[in-house]
C-alpha cells in the first residue's frame, strides 16, 4: 500500500490511504477531542468536536471521516476550530438536561470532561429545558433522554457489533431522540438481549445500569476494541470453517 | 446604610437553591475568622439584614431564578454590587432547580403543597403570602450580568475562598480546571 505524507499542526507525518485524518493525529500524539467516536465503532462524523482546517479548502472537516491526501496541511487547534468546539459543548449542554449533580456518571462523563477541555464557565445560550422521557422499562438498564447528546454510539454498537439494531433515531431538530425498536418501550423490544453494550458505550449518563446511585457509575468502553478485533482476526472461528 | 469603615463591603444572596452553597460557604471554617477581619458582610441569609444595601463590593450569589422576588432580587443585586458571582451550579446552569422545568406551575404547587402534605392540603397562592413561580427557574446570567461563576453542587469551600480572595485583590477570578467542575 502506497505511503502519502502530510502536514498535521506544522508536524510532518506519514499515513495509509485507508486511514483517517483522527487516527492519523492520534498515531502521532496529536490531540483532538471526540464524542461520537468510539475506536470499534464506524465513524459518522456526527458531532462535529473533530473538526479540523485544511488548507485550501473554506469548509472545515470532520477528522474522523476525513482520508489523507498527499501534500494535505491539518491543522487541528487554532482559534477558529477552538471557538466552534465551545460552541457545540455549549449548544449540547443548553439542548439537554444535564443536572451534573444528580447523575449516575457525574465525576465519569464524557461531556463533563469535554466542558472542562473547552473551558465552558457558563453557557451563553438560553437553556431549552426540553421535555424528553426516561423509559426504566427494560430489566436491567435505564435510558434517560436527559443526558443523550444524540453522537448514536448506542445505535451503531447495537447494530453493528451486537447485531440486534434495538436502538434507531427519529424526529428532526430538537426532537431528534433515540428511540427502542419501531418507537416502543424499551421493555417490550424482543430485539434487546440485554447485553448492554449500550450502556457501555454512552459517553454520558443517558444510558444507565439501574440500582446506580448518583457518580456512582464508570462506563468501560475497552471491551469493544477486544471484540472487534477478536472477529476481524476470526479468533473464535474453528481452523474448518476458516478455510472453507 | 453609611459605610462605617474601609473594608470591602461583601453580601451573600439565597435564591432558588437549597442553602448548600451557603453551608459551603461556611466550611470555610477558621478562614471565616480571617475572613471576619478583612471584611464587612452586610447581607446575608446568616445575617440579619432587612434590605439590599446599596454600594456592595461583591456579591455572591446562591441559586436559580425561580420567582417573582427572585428575579427583583436578581436586578437590585446588580444595581447595587461592583461585582456579581453565580456561587454554584443552580445559578449557574439551573440545576437541581430546573428539575422542574418540564412541569407546569400549577402541577408543581398542586404537588408541593397538596399531595405531599401531610395535614392540611391547600393551595399557598390563595393566601397571597408565598411569591409567584416564574414559568422557569433559569440561570442567574439570563437575566443580569455576571462577572464571576463559581462551579459545583457545592463549590467547594476552598473554591469560595479561592474565590474571595482574588476579588478582594481587584481580580476577577479565573478559574483554571482545578476549579472548573460542574456537580
Amino acid at each position: 500500500m502506497s505511503v502519502l505524507t502530510l502536514t498535521i499542526d506544522e508536524h510532518p507525518v506519514s499515513a495509509k490511504p485507508d486511514e483517517t485524518l483522527l487516527d492519523i493525529a492520534h498515531q502521532n500524539d496529536i490531540d483532538i477531542p471526540t464524542l461520537c467516536h468510539l475506536d470499534g465503532l464506524i465513524d459518522v462524523g456526527a458531532c462535529r468536536l473533530c473538526l479540523v482546517e485544511i488548507e485550501g479548502s473554506p469548509k472545515l472537516m470532520p477528522a474522523c471521516t476525513t482520508r489523507p491526501q498527499e501534500g494535505m496541511v491539518v491543522r487541528t487547534n487554532t482559534d477558529r476550530l477552538k471557538k466552534y468546539r465551545k460552541m457545540i459543548i455549549e449548544l449540547l449542554a443548553s439542548e439537554g438536561n444535564h443536572q451534573c449533580a444528580v447523575c449516575v456518571v457525574n465525576n465519569h462523563c464524557e461531556l463533563q470532561n469535554l466542558a472542562y477541555a473547552v473551558g465552558l464557565v457558563y453557557v451563553r445560550f438560553p437553556y431549552l429545558y426540553p421535555k424528553k422521557t426516561l423509559d426504566a422499562t427494560q430489566e436491567s438498564y435505564i435510558i434517560d433522554r436527559d443526558r443523550c447528546v444524540l453522537c448514536t454510539r448506542c445505535v451503531r454498537v447495537c447494530s453493528e457489533v451486537e447485531g440486534a439494531h434495538v436502538w434507531d433515531v427519529a424526529g428532526r431538530g430538537i426532537s431528534c431522540e433515540i428511540v427502542a425498536d419501531m418507537n416502543q418501550m424499551w421493555g417490550d423490544s424482543d430485539a434487546c438481549t440485554s447485553c448492554g453494550k449500550c450502556v457501555m458505550v454512552c459517553p454520558t449518563g443517558a444510558l444507565i445500569k439501574k440500582g446506580a446511585n448518583v457518580a456512582e457509575m464508570e462506563k468501560e468502553t475497552d471491551f469493544l476494541k477486544y471484540i472487534v478485533t477478536a472477529r476481524q482476526k476470526q479468533e473464535w472461528v474453528g481452523e474448518y470453517l476458516k478455510e472453507h | 446604610m453609611q459605610k462605617v469603615d474601609s473594608k470591602p463591603r461583601v453580601a451573600t444572596v439565597w435564591l432558588g437553591g437549597c442553602s448548600g452553597c451557603h453551608m459551603s460557604f461556611l466550611d470555610m471554617d477558621e478562614r471565616l475568622l480571617e475572613l471576619a477581619d478583612r471584611i464587612r458582610l452586610v447581607y446575608s441569609p446568616l445575617a440579619d439584614v432587612k434590605e439590599f444595601p446599596r454600594d456592595v463590593d461583591v456579591t455572591f450569589v446562591e441559586g436559580a431564578v425561580s420567582n417573582e422576588e427572585n428575579e427583583h432580587m436578581a436586578h437590585i443585586v446588580r444595581r447595587n454590587s461592583r461585582y456579581v458571582v453565580s456561587l454554584g451550579d443552580c445559578a449557574v446552569t439551573g440545576n437541581v432547580t430546573a428539575l422542574r422545568n418540564k412541569h407546569s406551575n400549577v402541577e408543581i404547587i398542586h404537588r408541593s403543597y397538596v399531595e405531599l402534605a401531610d395535614k392540611t392540603p391547600s393551595l399557598p397562592i390563595q393566601f397571597n403570602t408565598v411569591a409567584q413561580l416564574l414559568p422557569q427557574a433559569r440561570p442567574l446570567h439570563e437575566y443580569v450580568n455576571v462577572d464571576a461563576f463559581l462551579h459545583g453542587c457545592p463549590p467547594t469551600a476552598d473554591q469560595i475562598w479561592f474565590a474571595v480572595n482574588e476579588l478582594l485583590e481587584g481580580r476577577v477570578p479565573v478559574f483554571s480546571t482545578i476549579y472548573l467542575r460542574y456537580g
